[in-house]
């Protein structure tokens, strides 16, 4: 039963974590969802061994089962379920605004890489003109484009 | 002395509530804020007075004895934590009355942000580890809502990227306490203490990693902090002043607290959170180097600054963690007071791209020197609360020959002093007209600013005492007795 169980855990938590790292909102969501589960089940496997279900006033000390991990799990499923909810009212708002349900790339990082990329061009540029032309030529260029080209980068009118 | 306990919890939820009720009324929200804000923190004080003279104090909540029920617990770390946390978040709220931006977005921005310090208090409060998970998730979950009031396109993005990374991080959580569960049959923290010896050591490393990796992810460390720098700078000021000032801090807390009371003494992963520490500072200052808008270099420079507390933890001896504890203190406040003057400049100007800025030093007077306080604290010039701490950490780390990491915590702060001096050149600097989108700044926003740059002065000119409390705190810490001796009551 309990090798069952982490079985199934471990099923969850792997089908979880690849579908967290897709693009699609959506299967991140589903995909959260399935590690939460996986979680949950790890806490209820931690109970130990099945015995009988903890009331009050029935049954024997001693074959009752650990009612903590039980109360644990509730409070888990509890929090899981509003947070999941809020997200998926976000991915909704994120679909209403873009139109898509891809994950959107961080418009600063990649002005970032541009602005390295751009640099890196130029300093390639220079070196094909420098075997060409000689250095003289390519010093000349540098000092012309060297210092303000990078600012003048493609992403710059995303900004504004 | 319970009371003083549960207020911090309490008082702000049932605030929360009462917020949303009268939220037609916008005064009236503004009320039950400050007033609710302000009554705690004059709480947190007298709770850190009589913890400081008696020792930890503990209560039970409901009554079940300590290993079952509900424990709440304040020791010197706990209590400066709570101290610190709730001015900044008073301060960051008459600020956001003051700029309007956030707080008139939506009627929600009051109940959520007092939800949030219910979160933040009950984290540093709360005795064990089941119950900070929960803390864990009211702060969060207050913070989703924060971070995407707006509904503002990129606001969706970078809020998507916090909420979904925070999730991961709760589900590893909630996977650890299965762990610690099924291996201890406790996660009350001063019982795990005991218990923990008795684990094989394998075992107890396995957890103590764990541990560290989802903490990790909330305090941003390296290499798990890709977040923050993504999803902070797009929330509103306001806003982001206060994650800025306080959720990786109570990540760092939570690190400091777990990793110091469950691991026996000769058992502390030192070499590897000075090795995680020492990557953070680099990465972190670097990747500010390379950006160009204020609040995101200033993001970076939170990533940055989480390693030098790392570091303090790392040396695992009373002056380090006391450094350590200190440094989280001057960060805090400083850190908060760049994001408020950060957003002063954007309101002035109308952006905050360097790009587009300059001459602030001519039309903003005011604002310049509330930049340049907090800044030149932050990398460390004397006589500001940044020097004193850096220079706690830097003599704990010579006196036990950690050549390499002190070296390298140095070399950060000169990189941290450049990419101040880049704000200070492209925004105060130079003879750029004002842009039209700016406006002339309310006293409100200046206040808080202000008392929070003068707060941070305060600090420096009292680190004696200040630096004697923290060592009071990190002896209590890598003790660890009188924390168990309090909930237990042994």
């Amino acid at each position: 039963m309990t090798v069952v169980l982490a079985a199934t855990a471990a099923v969850l938590f792997g089908c979880g974590t690849f579908l967290l790292l897709q693009r699609q909102l959506t299967r991140v969501l589903v995909g959260l969802a399935l590690l939460s589960h996986g979680a949950n089940l790890l806490i209820v496997l931690a109970a130990g061994a099945p015995a009988e279900p903890t009331f009050v006033g029935e049954g024997r000390r001693g074959t009752l089962l650990d009612p903590l991990p039980q109360a644990f799990v509730l409070t888990a499923i509890v929090i899981t379920f509003g947070v999941t909810s809020f997200l998926l009212a976000l991915a909704y708002r994120s679909w209403l605004l873009t139109g898509d349900d891809e994950v959107q790339d961080d418009v600063e990082d990649r002005l970032v890489v541009t602005r390295w990329s751009a640099a890196e061009e130029l300093a390639d540029a220079e070196e094909a003109a420098a075997a060409v032309h000689g250095d003289d030529l390519a010093h000349h260029d540098s000092t012309l484009d060297g210092g303000g080209a990078p600012h003048r980068v493609p992403g710059e009118e995303v900004r504004r | 002395m319970s009371a003083l306990l549960a207020l911090p919890i309490t008082l702000p939820l049932g605030a929360a509530a009462v917020s949303i009720v009268v939220g037609r009324w916008r005064t009236a929200q503004r009320v039950i804020g400050v007033a609710t804000l302000s009554a705690l923190v004059v709480v947190s004080i007298v709770l850190l007075v009589r913890v400081d003279r008696d020792g930890a104090v503990a209560s039970q909540a409901g009554g079940w004895e300590a290993p079952f029920g509900i424990t709440l617990v304040a020791d010197r770390l706990a209590a400066v934590m709570l101290v610190v946390s709730l001015l900044m978040l008073l301060a960051v709220l008459l600020y956001a009355i003051g700029q309007g931006e956030a707080e008139l977005a939506h009627v929600g921005f009051h109940p959520v942000y007092l939800v949030l310090a219910a979160g933040v208090s009950a984290t540093f409060l709360t005795g064990d580890l089941f119950n900070l998970f929960v803390s864990f998730e009211v702060m969060l979950t207050a913070s989703y809502v924060l971070i995407t009031l707006g509904g503002r396109r990129d606001q969706v993005r970078a809020g998507m990227t916090y909420v979904v990374i925070s999730l991961v991080a709760s589900a590893l959580f909630l996977t650890t306490l299965g762990f610690v569960y099924a291996s201890a049959g406790t996660v009350n923290l001063a019982d795990l203490a005991g218990r923990f010896t008795d684990l094989p050591v394998g075992v107890r490393q396995a957890l103590a990693l764990l541990l560290l990796v989802v903490f990790g992810i909330k305090a941003a460390v390296f290499p798990l902090f890709f977040w923050l720098p993504d999803s902070y700078p797009t929330a509103p000021t306001a806003v982001t002043a206060v994650f800025a000032g306080l959720l990786t801090k109570v990540g760092v807390y939570a690190i400091i607290r777990t990793q110091t009371i469950l691991l026996p003494a000769d058992d502390r992963p030192a070499t590897l959170l000075l090795a995680i520490a020492g990557a953070t500072m680099v990465v972190g200052v670097l990747g500010a180097i390379a950006q160009n808008d204020i609040k995101r270099i200033l993001s970076f420079h939170i990533v940055s600054q989480i390693g030098y507390m790392i570091m303090g933890l790392g040396f695992f001896t009373v002056a380090g963690v006391a450094g350590a504890v200190l440094y989280v203190v001057h960060h805090i406040i400083v850190k908060t007071t760049l994001f408020l003057t950060g957003g002063l400049v954007e309101h002035r100007a109308g952006t905050g791209h360097l790009d587009r800025l300059g001459g602030l030093v001519r039309t903003a007077p005011v604002v310049a020197v509330l930049f340049l306080l907090p800044a030149l604290s932050l990398a460390g010039i004397p006589p500001l609360s940044g020097f004193v701490a850096k220079f706690a950490l830097v003599d704990a780390g010579l006196a036990d020959g950690w050549w390499l990491v002190v070296a390298a915590s140095l070399l950060v702060s000169v990189l941290t002093l450049f990419s101040m001096t880049k704000i200070w050149a492209g925004a105060f600097w130079g003879a750029r007209e004002p842009s039209p989108g700016g406006r002339p700044l309310p006293a409100l926003m200046l206040a808080p600013t202000a008392a929070l740059t003068a707060l941070s002065l305060g600090v420096a000119l009292f680190a004696g005492p200040l630096y004697a409390l923290s060592e009071r705190a990190a002896t209590d810490l890598l003790d660890g007795e009188t924390y168990v001796q309090a909930v237990l009551g042994e």
